[in-house]
């Protein structure tokens, strides 16, 4: 090929090629990781708006439309709203005055106080209901103690009451560490600034506190509505079957697996979560300007004047409240008849020789899955992580966003899009679906966690400065040599804390597990409870297994404290 | 790869080019350093000095041109098959290690016997100052103590380059001026050819054997510390290096060597580097220091009104403003003198430190 002479050559035509741009070990990194996340999430969400928006006859929104014209669904809706906004209302009404409380005073116990209120979080709402039907239901202690001698018959827990009593004393505390968390790091200047302008007292609250501590609250009370509104395990163990989560799950798992209107509702149930989730991303963006902490921290007061005390006093019935479901959950599941009376008339140990020696594949499942998924959530998001930090590859964001979307995605609708895409097809060579299998469980849960697992994956990940990277490479390591004797040990606490985070959420999982039973031998802990608790006699096992999964959470989550820094994990 | 006895090398940066999406980092760049020599890139923040650094370390391939280590070209070898050493900005000591472990690192890498590693980690450390100090974490280290281990790092793998990125720009001024000593000396001890990256001026004069100056990517100048400073080819040089008062002239007439030019209503003989035509527009480049106040205002003298004074004890600096509105800063006063805003003064420029460019 005879090319004309060039007048001035470039000067050394090296321009990199593909190679070097893009670095083939990590473009198959890249590639196994964002077909794991299309599999575990992009395609069951994908099988559930088939589901709801194309039948024989093409596409449609026949489906979807239908269900604001069916009076069951329509009240379905509204009932999950009102549970949705009931518990946070309840919920922000018991963590704001403990949250200034905790932000604005110094006083002894203060951190035990803090501890004391944030012990609620360790109670997965459908098993503090169990707890709250023995000290507030029908025949709760407290619901007969008011009856004999103030002569009021009121039930707090029951039907929808019920379930906003257990989410709100369950989310009261992560409102409250949202709170004082804003409080403690609003820039001081702000509050004293309004003072030098005359603004005191109710006045300041009102027109300056308030509203800069609004947008981390709000960020705060959105998540618990969203919870509240998805939730299926608490109506389930109360009985409550007219809200969205467990019409969705009668449907799919009674009615028929493809059910149109099992797959409409799940798209509503989206909808919701999704609009809720933007608007807490949005608010939690305005959030930096009020914390622009130039003047420093204030030291709090002491404990003086009739408001401090009232909030004190305050605190404490709070405090009480949110130790019922415990208390309830507990003494039930040590006792032997428990029933028309303020307390047990009979102690045993049986509900525990039950269910760790006569049934104990619930607490080996759960183990097993919890396990599993968290060995496997914590590989993708070291992988997602690190291409999101490091990655040479097109678009490094993208197998990120894919893998976060789901904390968005209701429980119940993951594990809907689950059964219709895995139990579809036999698996070659197994001969059966995957949902056959006891492996899809940890899939399931990977799936649901994973956005939790990159999140704290990735954050530990951003604090190895890249320099740590350079400098062993040019020290003469290799890039495997690097990860192993450089960033691993640097990323080790924030993944190890990851990984306890997936598998204490893993093993109080509900929502989508109940989906994927086939047999109860594969059925994990959460399941066993519902299936205990639906009869009488075996409301004493459900408790012991509630009993379990609450120490679980509480180890993991002190364990994920302490590994993972200051920073508390929260197990939502 | 080669271990012990390795030996200096020469570096030699043939046309590199680097872009980042649309900003040319490095263009063009053609640089040769020798073996042993002291040699710094100097510039303000953005002109690629860093970038340039990072591209002979192989942290960033260059899109194009060539990098050479003693003729062999290099431009395509990882950064761990290079053997170099290298101190960050940051230090980049690893948290998670002592200093020992930090220190004996790339000894590990490169499969260096036990019983040696520790002798020549302790020899590092004895080297920089830091005998005993192996059990210690960085986090337990002042900010003197990291950078000595991460010298200590870069050396102890005996490298054949040693690249320093703005090593000490952490660092309060008097210790500052303790480790510039302190690195000086070691490498005159050790001959290793060194690449050293800095914005402070002052730090480069005073270690480099040769300093490149570099703006927006490109290579302004190379020479001695005294090259650029006495004979600056741009007024960038002499504005960066020192600092210097650029004044806007007209040559009346040019001779060999020499020009008549009139600048700030006053006309005066300068030399020059080459020809100019009369009529052709100069800046003059005047340093602050080069400027004396005078009693007679004859030829070659500017006249003007002091605007302000910066009182430093033992000196005295002003800023004139001249006939025609141009500001001139005058460093090195005598502070007895006591001239006070507003005063009337005369300037005299000393000639032979003069330098004319002609204006683009």
């Amino acid at each position: 090929m005879a090319s004309p002479a060039v007048a001035s050559p470039p000067a050394v035509p090296a321009r990199r090629s593909l190679r070097w741009r893009y670095d083939p070990a990590q473009l198959a990194l890249y590639a196994v990781l964002l077909g794991a996340v299309s599999l575990l999430v992009v395609l069951p969400m994908a099988s559930v708006l088939r589901g709801a928006f194309v039948d024989a006859s093409g596409f449609t929104v026949a489906h979807v439309a239908r269900f604001f014209y069916t009076p069951l669904y329509l009240e379905s809706l509204r009932n999950s709203l009102v549970v949705g906004a009931a518990a946070t209302l309840v919920s922000s009404v018991l963590a704001v005055p403990p949250a200034f409380l905790l932000a604005r005073y110094r006083f002894p116990g203060q951190t035990l106080l803090l501890t004391w209120l944030t012990v609620p979080l360790v109670i997965p709402p459908f098993v503090g209901a169990i707890g709250l039907n023995q000290t507030l239901g029908r025949a709760g202690v407290l619901t007969l103690l008011l009856e004999d001698h103030l002569g009021v018959s009121f039930v707090a827990a029951e039907g929808l009451r019920g379930v906003v009593l257990a989410h709100a004393l369950h989310y009261f505390p992560f409102v409250l560490l949202t709170v004082t968390a804003a409080l403690a790091n609003l820039d001081p200047s702000l509050e004293e600034a309004a003072k030098v302008a005359g603004a005191r007292g109710v006045r300041l609250l009102r027109r300056v506190t308030l509203p800069l501590v609004a947008p981390a609250y709000a960020a705060g009370a959105i998540l618990v509505f969203v919870r509240a509104t998805d939730d299926l395990g608490t109506p389930l163990i109360l009985n409550v079957k007219n809200m969205l989560g467990p019409q969705a799950y009668f449907r799919i798992t009674t009615i028929a697996r493809d059910d149109p209107d099992g797959y409409a509702i799940s798209v509503v149930m989206l909808a919701l979560a999704l609009a809720a989730v933007w608007a807490a991303t949005r608010l939690g963006r305005r959030r930096e300007v009020a914390t622009l902490a130039t003047g420093g921290r204030r030291p709090g007061q002491s404990l003086r004047g009739p408001g401090a005390w009232v909030l004190l006093a305050f605190s404490a019935v709070v405090g009480f409240l949110g130790l019922l479901p415990h208390l309830g959950v507990l003494l039930l599941s040590v006792s032997r008849v428990w029933s028309l009376t303020y307390l047990p008339t009979g102690y045993t140990l049986d509900h525990y020789a039950e269910i760790l020696f006569r049934a104990p594949q619930f607490v080996q499942n759960t183990l097993l899955y919890s396990a599993t998924a968290a060995v496997l959530a914590v590989a993708l998001a070291l992988g997602i992580a690190y291409l999101q930090h490091r990655g040479r590859v097109p678009a490094p964001g993208l197998v990120d966003f894919a893998a976060t979307a789901p904390i968005a995605v209701p429980g119940v609708v993951l594990g809907i899009g689950f059964l219709r895409v895995f139990d579809r097809w036999a698996l070659p060579w197994v001969g059966a679906p995957l949902t056959a299998l006891w492996v899809v469980f940890p899939l399931l849960y990977v799936a649901r966690r994973l956005p939790y697992a990159v999140r704290a994956t990735s954050a530990a990940m951003a604090q190895v400065h890249p320099a740590l990277e350079e400098a062993a490479a040019v020290c003469g390591a290799r890039r495997w040599r690097t990860f192993r004797r450089v960033t691993f040990p640097l990323l080790l606490g924030g993944v190890v804390a990851a990984g306890v985070l997936v598998f204490v959420t893993a093993a109080v999982e509900f929502s989508a597990t109940v989906l994927l039973i086939n047999r109860v031998e594969q059925s994990p802990l959460s399941y066993g409870i519902y299936l205990y608790a639906q009869s009488p006699r075996g409301r004493g096992a459900a408790a012991a297994l509630g009993t379990v999964a609450v120490l679980l959470v509480a180890v993991g989550t002190y364990v994920a404290n302490r590994i993972g820094g200051k920073r508390p994990a929260l197990a939502l | 790869m080669a271990e012990d006895g390795t030996q200096a090398v020469s570096v030699e940066l043939d046309r590199i080019g680097k872009r980042f999406g649309n900003a040319q980092a490095v263009r063009d760049l053609s640089l040769a350093v020798e073996r042993g020599e002291f040699f710094t890139l100097l510039g303000p923040s953005g002109c690629g000095k860093s970038t340039t650094l990072r591209i002979v370390a192989g942290l960033l391939d260059p899109d194009e041109g060539a990098v050479r280590f003693d003729s062999r070209d290099v431009t395509r070898l990882p950064p761990w098959e290079r053997h170099l050493g290298m101190v960050f900005q940051n230090y980049a000591l690893w948290p998670h290690m002592t200093v020992f472990d930090n220190v004996a690192f790339g000894l590990v890498e490169r499969r260096v016997p036990g019983p040696e590693v520790r002798r020549r980690v302790a020899e590092a450390l004895e080297k920089v100052g830091l005998a005993g100090m192996e059990g210690r974490f960085p986090s337990q280290l002042s900010g003197g103590q990291q950078q000595r281990v991460a010298l200590a790092r870069a050396l102890v793998v005996r490298p054949r380059l040693l690249l320093l990125d703005e090593p000490f720009s952490n660092l309060d001024a008097k210790l500052r001026v303790q480790m510039r000593a302190e690195l000086a000396r070691l490498q005159r001890e050790l001959g290793i050819t060194t690449l050293y990256v800095t914005h402070d001026q002052e730090e480069a004069l005073v270690l480099s054997d040769r300093i490149a100056l570099l703006e927006s990517g490109r290579l302004v100048q190379a020479g001695s510390p005294r090259e650029l400073y006495e004979r600056p080819r741009e007024p960038f040089v002499a504005d960066f290096l020192g600092g210097a008062n650029l004044l806007d002239g007209v040559v009346r007439r040019a001779g060999s060597g020499e020009a008549e030019i009139q600048v700030a209503g006053t006309t005066v003989t300068l030399p020059v580097d080459g020809p100019l035509a009369p009529g052709a527009r100069v800046w003059v480049s005047v340093r602050p220091e080069h400027l004396r106040l005078s009693a007679d205002a004859g030829t070659g003298a500017l006249s003007g009104v002091v605007r302000a004074t910066d009182y430093l004890g033992w000196t005295l600096q002003a800023e004139v403003e001249l006939h025609n509105g141009a500001c001139v800063q005058v460093r090195g006063l005598d502070p007895a003198v006591g001239l006070q805003p507003g005063e009337r003064v005369v300037l005299r420029l000393d000639p032979q430190r003069v330098r004319v460019f002609p204006q683009a």
